[in-house]
């Protein structure tokens, strides 16, 4: 395996936009092209860009792809009719975080896992292990990239681009650009409406050209962060993990118990009837502090309760928000508590999710 | 980058202004650069007592926290406190507006072991 970070299809072309590149799970990706926060901005009032082809996109297909998705995967993707998505999670035996993921049925027996960038090879490994024969897997990450456009003028850049309305919540259909099939999706990461795309690398800088003429701004990864949190949308490897569940995770709405055995299972269930002894909580500061960010102890009385998994200053709200699992009889909102700063104690609030509502949403 | 002729430089990108034995002292434009969207700053207190090459103050970006080094020795006589309400300051007037804390610096000549401005474009490639 190599040493150096890896890097997109697109990153001469963000080079080119001006892009600051941070190591982002092995990948050398842009965390920022003007300002992390007027690229939040942009987000939240316009339209804007960003690159994920670092993210795997592994294909699934075969007779019995249905029901084998159906044993690997929490959620139920008879809820998942073609043409459209479905976000959910890859689970070990005991109910863990392998990865949290998004399906697109491309066909009735035709699917796109789009996975975390840093849990591909993880991902892929575990899913062969699990095999059915009638399955075929393709993990075409390495020839393919992705775009997010993001925004409330996302549609018009999605019009200007194929003639055609944006796609609605959580569906996906195939296209056409520059004579390559692409997939584009109503789905995305930051709260607002949005879309994106996923497309062999080799017309990737084409399309990146034609997004930005279109009117999208480019931002990076730093911006797609703070617009999660603010979302309370997990980043895995910070606020999942596998020795977290999708329960505890505040997340149980993407795990279908009474949809026939599936990995994990017997654990969640179990966890379920012996009740949660922490759950991922939304927290803001309730006074003037540093911003909060992962790994900061959470103080309740003279006793560390937790610690944060994530936290910045939401630029949105102008105050400080993070995530953090709480032992269940702190976790409900207005519980008064202290995130421990550089040995400083800064009262905090336990507040309902998500912290932002945007103006251009869904759901 | 703007590197201010009369200021002397420490390798870790802050600035000092000398007056008699009080010392003002920032960060450098090439160092609110690279930290961009400057969104806390913690100063350090009046009265604490200041070793050169030591964390002396953290400055906040949205996307991580930094140590600023005092270039001397000394004790901190004054904080800025605009910085508390608005430390994007320290972006759009590192050198003036932006500065962090003044300090009375135990032994005045150290600032000569500092490097001039001519010194630091060079260490910074600009």
């Amino acid at each position: 395996m190599s040493i150096l970070p890896r890097r997109t299809c697109l990153y001469d072309a963000q080079i080119a936009a001006g892009a600051r590149f941070i190591d982002f799970g092995g990948w050398d990706m842009p965390v920022q092209f003007t300002s992390i926060i007027d690229e939040h901005q942009t987000v939240r009032s316009a339209v804007g860009v960003f690159d994920i082809s670092h993210m795997g996109e592994i294909f699934v297909s075969g007779p019995g792809a249905l029901t084998w998705l159906q044993k690997v995967l929490s959620n139920d993707l008879r809820k998942c009719p073609v043409g459209s998505s479905q976000y959910t999670f890859l689970l070990n035996e005991n109910g863990g975080v392998i990865d949290d993921l998004i399906v697109y049925r491309l066909a009735e027996n035709h699917y796109l896992l789009l996975v975390n960038a840093a849990k591909i090879d993880e991902d892929r490994a575990w899913l062969m292990a699990h095999k059915a024969d009638d399955v075929d897997l393709d993990d075409r990450s390495e020839s393919m990239g992705g775009l997010a456009i993001q925004g409330p003028g996302s549609a018009e850049v999605f019009t200007r681009l194929f003639d055609l309305p944006l796609p609605t919540r959580n569906t996906c259909m195939v296209l056409s650009f520059a004579d390559s099939d692409i997939i584009a999706a109503g789905t995305g990461y930051t709260g607002e409406s949005g879309f994106e795309l996923f497309f062999p690398a080799n017309v990737a800088t084409a399309l990146w050209s034609a997004v930005l003429s279109a009117g999208a701004k480019p931002c990076g990864l730093g911006a797609r962060d703070t617009l999660r949190l603010e979302m309370c949308y997990p980043l895995n490897g910070s606020d999942l993990s596998p020795a977290r569940t999708p329960l505890e995770a505040g997340l149980g709405i993407f795990v279908s118990f009474d949809k026939g055995d599936f990995i994990g299972r017997e654990a969640l269930r179990a966890q379920k009837n012996r009740g949660l002894e922490v759950r991922l909580c939304a927290l803001k500061m309730a006074e003037k502090s540093p911003p909060p960010r992962a790994h900061y102890p959470v103080i309740h009385g003279d006793a560390v309760v937790g610690e944060t998994t994530s936290g910045v200053l939401s630029p949105s709200l102008n105050e400080g928000i993070a995530l953090a699992y709480l032992p269940t009889p702190l976790s409900q909102p207005r519980q008064k508590l202290y995130l421990d700063i550089r040995g400083r104690k800064f009262a905090a609030e336990v507040v309902n999710k998500p912290f932002y509502r945007p103006s251009s949403a869904q759901n | 980058m703007n590197v201010p002729e009369p200021l002397r430089y420490a390798e870790s990108h802050e600035w000092i202004s000398l007056d008699g034995e009080i010392g003002t002292v920032g960060i450098t434009d090439h160092a609110q650069n690279e930290l961009t969207d400057i969104v806390y700053v913690d100063p350090p207190k009046i009265g604490a007592t200041l070793v050169a090459g030591q964390p002396a103050a953290v400055v906040e970006s949205v996307k991580a926290a930094s140590d600023i080094y005092s270039p001397v020795d000394g004790v901190v006589l004054e904080v800025n406190e605009a910085l508390s309400n608005d430390p994007a300051l320290v972006n759009t007037s590192p050198y003036e507006q932006g500065w962090l804390f003044k300090v009375k610096l135990s032994t005045p000549s150290q600032v000569d072991a500092l490097k001039d401005a001519a010194a630091y474009r060079s260490q910074i490639g600009s």
